[in-house]
């Protein structure tokens, strides 16, 4: 069976992402992958918790001064619905309906952008409100570098998606391609896990001092 | 299609191995560039000895040494240990397992690219802004007050080699999961198969911690942040934890391999099956285990107080019992065999007494009360050379001899095999066996020069007496190696004579595609079983059928170059006005490479069965 062979709804397998003995391996590597990217993350967050809070003299700003809950929930809510259609979209990959999926993988990275928007925007605010930088502190440091590492990693999840519908909207799936949208959704999915971790570690204990 | 290689101009060689995804040219390409980064790193250990052969010496001033004792560090470690050791993985797992390729080959490819622009950049320190001066370990609180942009190229070229490792460790673990002969199980894998196995698990978990410290240092150093600087709220200490949370595990990468190479040789010339093999296994997933719980103990003095450096001391010493039940396994593997005492098997036999003092020592250090006296002297730099010399050195040297047919087709000369070999082990331990007692006598670490009269000449003497029995040992080797390239008298099918596993049932070297059909393993020692039933080779598993390849490709090297040109801008963006133009220009290849490479389709190809009936007749066999 060729990978890149048309194929029909009653040929479409249960597990298209697993078909192929490299479609198997990009599985299997991509979650490695992703238990690497978790320890550069845990080392992240082991960095920030040591720095939290860690600046040059009293009139800096603290976590329990800057962060807001309305706007760090509302990026929350937008992440964790944009995993959601992420999934439904690849329910529809599993069911052969690539219209379906495109629609879903489109709405999953206008709330993509939505959450980026609303990222640029807190930065912006702290920047300017606080004068909390990169710069003005370890815990400054310490903080732009986690928050934004997650953030460089949704843009290129953004990037890498988008790349991939444009690629592949004139051909729909085949079992070349189905593997490639499979792991760019798990990668969505674990950038939406670090999320949660952000949104308890950083803003929630941020705010209970 | 396997002549046809042989009989290509030097243009066309050279595109062949920019472009090539096979892992048994990914193998030689990384023996090549690890072993010139060898060399280098062994000129550099030379200009240490000679500064400190006589007291009060002005051979290398001051900085310079420090350059020198950095480079000599990081270039051993980063880029000759580890790519030789990544180089032997790639040309014998795959083989070893009965798999066509690894499982990612542009992975593979990209893997290796990422390492020689790192290790490329890490070099060209020496011609621009001068060498890293911080030492190996580059402690934030030193690198930090460095000038110049020496600790820059550490940090930018190791963090773009370090990129290339963990792909490494990665496509080894889907390989070994994935990839392996029918009946080929995991307890019937080749030593050297779990401790690749085992070293790219510990690659994956180890790297990541690295890769955020050099980026926090770097961060510091180059874009204001306050990381480690302690006035601005900083710790320091972050630093010696990340860098040891990669650098502990990181001396099992190295180690274990080297005892998966030994593990190999030793049962092949005693011709007798390794002795407990599923205790061997065993004792390499505890030691990988027990490798992250560790790090510590390069920190006792650091006052992280006597409950934690309790609790890391009798970690570490828990480690000397999966090893101890490894070097017992080796001398019962040669009890009662039959010994044949090739060049790699000389490897072997004086492996385990050298790595036995470089443990036993390394229980001593490991006291933490004890590592108070210990600390930052000679006797730690004689400890880490008996491990890493002594362990995966010689591991090297044996695997370079005993794969060189597999490899090369040809085997290397055993004479001169043998005269590298007792050069070697000679200086090896004139070298630093008598380090212990500088140290013991008060030497500290790293210092340039040491005066009279205080005991210390005779010994530093004696030691930079065995560093030359070493270099000559190296020069041995490479004028074997142009012997015998030179005559390239070919050898067939397991050449030794003694091969048990997978890789000595092919052609010496294999054809491109290793297995024609994938072999049937029935057990520990797949091909011995087979020639002890009167069988020259392998029981195919699969009819002959079309066999799909993966195609060549030049874009691992445009995206490695693309993050060597953008390191550039890094390092020089507060410089001059080019340096944010250079970043952008970097990483729009890079980003490009790597966009092309997922919107174009690659399929690979298919080798016709007709084609390799064709082969059969030309006497090409697998």
């Amino acid at each position: 069976m060729q990978a890149e062979e048309k194929m029909t709804l009653e040929q479409w397998p249960a597990a298209p992402e697993r078909q192929t003995l490299e479609a198997k391996n990009k599985f299997l590597g991509f979650w490695f992958f992703l238990g690497g990217e978790t320890v550069l993350f845990a080392s992240l967050f082991a960095t920030y918790l040591a720095l939290k809070d860690k600046v040059p003299s009293p009139d800096h700003a603290l976590a329990k001064d800057l962060f807001e809950i309305p706007l760090v929930f509302l990026m929350t809510m937008i992440l964790l619905t944009s995993s959601l259609t992420s999934v439904y979209a690849m329910y529809h990959m599993k069911n052969f309906d690539f219209k379906k999926m495109q629609l879903w993988l489109g709405v999953t990275v206008l709330l993509g952008f939505a959450f980026l928007g609303c990222e640029i925007y807190e930065f912006n605010h702290y920047v300017h409100e606080y004068g909390h930088t990169f710069t003005s502190s370890a815990f400054g440091s310490a903080f732009y570098t986690l928050v934004g590492f997650h953030g460089a990693h949704v843009t290129f999840g953004l990037g890498w998606i988008l790349a991939l519908m444009i690629r592949n909207a004139k051909r729909g799936l085949d079992l070349y391609n189905a593997p490639k949208f499979y792991v760019a959704s798990l990668y969505w999915h674990f950038i939406d896990v670090v999320w949660v971790f952000i949104f308890s570690v950083v803003y929630l204990m941020g705010m209970v001092g | 299609m396997s002549t046809i290689a042989q009989k290509k101009g030097f243009g066309a060689t050279l595109w062949d191995y920019l472009t090539t995804v096979d892992h048994k040219k990914i193998a030689k390409l990384y023996l090549m560039a690890g072993g010139f980064f060898f060399l280098l790193g062994g000129i550099e250990a030379m200009v240490i000895r000679i500064q400190l052969a006589v007291p009060n010496n002005n051979f290398v001033s001051a900085g310079f040494y420090n350059e020198m004792l950095t480079m000599h560090g990081t270039t051993m470690i980063f880029l000759a240990a580890m790519p030789i050791l990544l180089g032997l993985m790639n040309a014998v797992m795959p083989l070893q397992i009965g798999a066509r390729d690894v499982a990612f080959p542009f992975v593979n490819a990209l893997g290796f690219w990422l390492f020689f622009f790192g290790g490329l950049f890490l070099n060209l320190s020496w011609f621009l802004d001068g060498a890293p001066d911080a030492g190996w370990t580059s402690y934030a609180s030193l690198s930090l007050a460095s000038e110049g942009h020496g600790i820059d190229f550490y940090l930018l070229g190791l963090q773009i080699s370090g990129f290339g490792t963990l792909m490494g460790g990665i496509n080894f673990l889907v390989t070994i999961i994935n990839m392996r002969a029918p009946g080929m199980t995991y307890m019937r894998m080749p030593l050297f198969s779990w401790t690749t196995f085992i070293g790219s698990a510990l690659i994956l978990f180890a790297f990541p911690p690295l890769t955020i410290g050099i980026f926090l240092l770097m961060f510091d150093r180059l874009f204001g942040a306050n990381f480690f600087d302690v006035a601005a709220g900083g710790n320091t200490i972050i630093w010696e934890h990340f860098f040891w949370i990669f650098g502990h595990p990181e001396v099992y990468i190295l180690i274990l391999p080297a005892f998966g190479i030994f593990s190999e040789i030793i049962p092949t010339f005693s011709r007798k099956r390794l002795f407990g093999y599923s205790s061997m296994v065993f004792a390499t997933v505890l030691i990988g285990f027990l490798g992250f719980m560790v790090w510590a103990h390069h920190m006792f003095t650091v006052g992280l107080g006597p409950i934690a450096n309790a609790i890391f001391a009798v970690a570490t010493m828990a480690i000397a019992v999966p090893t101890g039940i490894k070097i017992f396994n080796w001398l019962f593997t040669m009890w009662g065999g039959s010994i044949k005492f090739t060049v790699p098997m000389h490897w072997g036999v004086a492996f385990i007494p050298s790595f036995l003092l470089g443990g036993v020592t390394g229980i001593m250090v490991a006291a933490a009360a004890a590592d108070y006296q210990y600390h930052d002297t000679y006797f730690v730099v004689a400890h880490f050379h008996y491990v890493i010399v002594g362990g995966v050195v010689f591991g090297i040297f044996a695997a370079v001899h005993f794969y060189w047919p597999l490899m090369f087709g040809t085997m290397l000369n055993e004479t001169l095999g043998k005269i590298t070999f007792w050069l070697f082990f000679i200086g090896f331990h004139l070298t630093f066996f008598i380090q212990h007692f500088l140290g013991l006598w008060g030497m500290p670490r790293r210092i340039f020069t040491f005066l009279e009269g205080q005991g210390l000449e005779t010994g530093n003497f004696v030691s930079t007496v065995g560093a030359f029995f070493m270099a000559a040992a190296t020069i041995v080797l490479l004028i074997n190696v142009i012997v015998t390239s030179v005559k390239n008298k070919k050898v067939g099918v397991d050449p030794w004579g003694d091969g048990r596993t997978l890789e000595w049932s092919l052609p010496s070297p294999p054809p491109f595609y290793n297995f024609k059909q994938l072999p049937l393993v029935r057990g520990l020692d797949a091909f011995w079983i087979e020639k002890m039933e009167g069988r020259k080779r392998m029981t195919p598993a699969e009819p002959l059928g079309d066999i799909h390849m993966p195609n060549s490709s030049f874009t691992p090297v445009m995206i490695s170059l693309g993050l060597f040109v953008a390191a550039f801008g890094v390092m020089y963006r507060e410089d001059y006005a080019w340096g944010l133009p250079v970043i952008i220009i970097g990483l729009v290849i890079t980003f490009g490479s790597m966009l092309y490479r997922s919107l174009k389709d690659d399929h690979g190809f298919h080798i016709h069965k007709e084609d390799l009936q064709d082969d059969d007749k030309k006497g090409v066999e697998a």
